[in-house]
């Protein structure tokens, strides 16, 4: 039985695509779910795209945390359900209280448009569990404002409980503790900035995004929930 | 009641500001010397109808705890004052 993973839509998400077309090439289908409809339509995964939901006015992802699908990806993830947000999707996360931190505009002020090196940092996680620790993968980011920040409180806990999932090998926007992902405490929910979907294909510059949605696939197993 | 309403939002102290210290950092080749502690916040101005000033504040505190600032890294100052009656 094929795993359906669903692709939030709001207006200005721009990576929807990207997300359903690298669930495809895995064997898994795709939809998208509308940010309008309060519903997540009983797909097996949630996946918050990139992009600028609501155009990213006030801060990144402010307005997003109020859409109607909001409510049901949060009891999705109560349940138990994988959910991944990347980049834009990070920041729709965190402001929606799912994952702790904030993400503030890069250190030197700049877009970043770049391939980064990722280590693998925690195999214990909805996004990296066919991964392994230390393993380093090459994943595009695209990102103005992805510099992670917590209180010391948060991050202290994040690192004691090993929910720092992935760390830059090479800080590029001055995260702290270069964190580019983490998860919350049941492990089923992760952010991170870089886009896997960019890299599933060695004729894209890498195919090293494959094992972090194959773990996400993994995960989506049908009717647990 | 109509309150006119400024909040301020600053980030909050300890945290980085990559946009003040940017402006901080250009301020020597500009010719100004001295100036130290730059920050950069939002300012946002909106009227709000309420039954008195105590109303008006707490709906306005609610509002920026919820929506206005992320209170992971950001402060808001609110100043509320009366525009008038409603007719």
């Amino acid at each position: 039985m094929s795993r359906r993973v669903g692709v939030v839509l709001f207006p200005g998400s721009n990576c929807e695509n990207d997300v359903i077309e690298a669930v495809r090439s895995l064997g898994g289908e795709g939809e998208i779910l509308w940010h309008g409809d309060a519903t997540v339509n009983g797909v097996d995964a949630v996946v918050v795209p990139g992009g600028f939901a609501h155009g990213d006015y006030l801060r990144p992802g402010a307005i997003a945390r109020f859409s109607p699908v909001m409510d049901a990806v949060g009891a999705f993830a109560a349940a138990g359900g994988p959910v991944v947000g990347i980049c834009n999707g990070f920041q729709v996360l965190t402001e929606a209280g799912l994952l702790p931190g904030a993400l503030q505009k890069n250190r030197r002020l700049k877009f970043l448009c770049a391939t980064a090196e990722l280590r693998v940092e925690s195999t214990d996680s909805v996004l990296t569990s066919a991964t392994s620790v230390g393993q380093v993968l090459r994943v595009p980011i695209n990102h103005f404002e992805g510099n992670y920040t917590c209180l010391p409180d948060t991050l202290a806990e994040l690192r004691s409980e090993d929910r720092i999932v992935l760390r830059y090998v090479d800080n590029p926007n001055g995260s702290v503790d270069d964190i580019a992902g983490i998860c919350n405490e049941g492990r089923n929910v992760v952010g991170l900035m870089p886009h896997p979907e960019r890299a599933i294909d060695v004729m894209l510059g890498s195919a090293d995004g494959v094992p972090l949605l194959r773990s996400l696939l993994d995960a989506a197993v049908p009717a647990t929930r | 009641m109509v309150f006119t309403v400024h909040v301020d939002v600053q980030l909050r102290p300890g945290i980085a500001d990559p946009q003040g210290s940017t402006i901080e950092r250009s301020l020597p080749t500009l010719g100004f010397d001295g100036i130290n502690g730059v920050r950069v916040g939002k300012s946002i101005r909106f009227e709000i109808d309420a039954a008195d000033e105590g109303a008006a504040r707490q709906e306005v505190d609610d509002l920026c705890r919820r929506f206005l600032t992320n209170p992971v890294i950001e402060d808001a100052v609110i100043e509320l004052t009366e525009a008038g009656v409603t007719a």
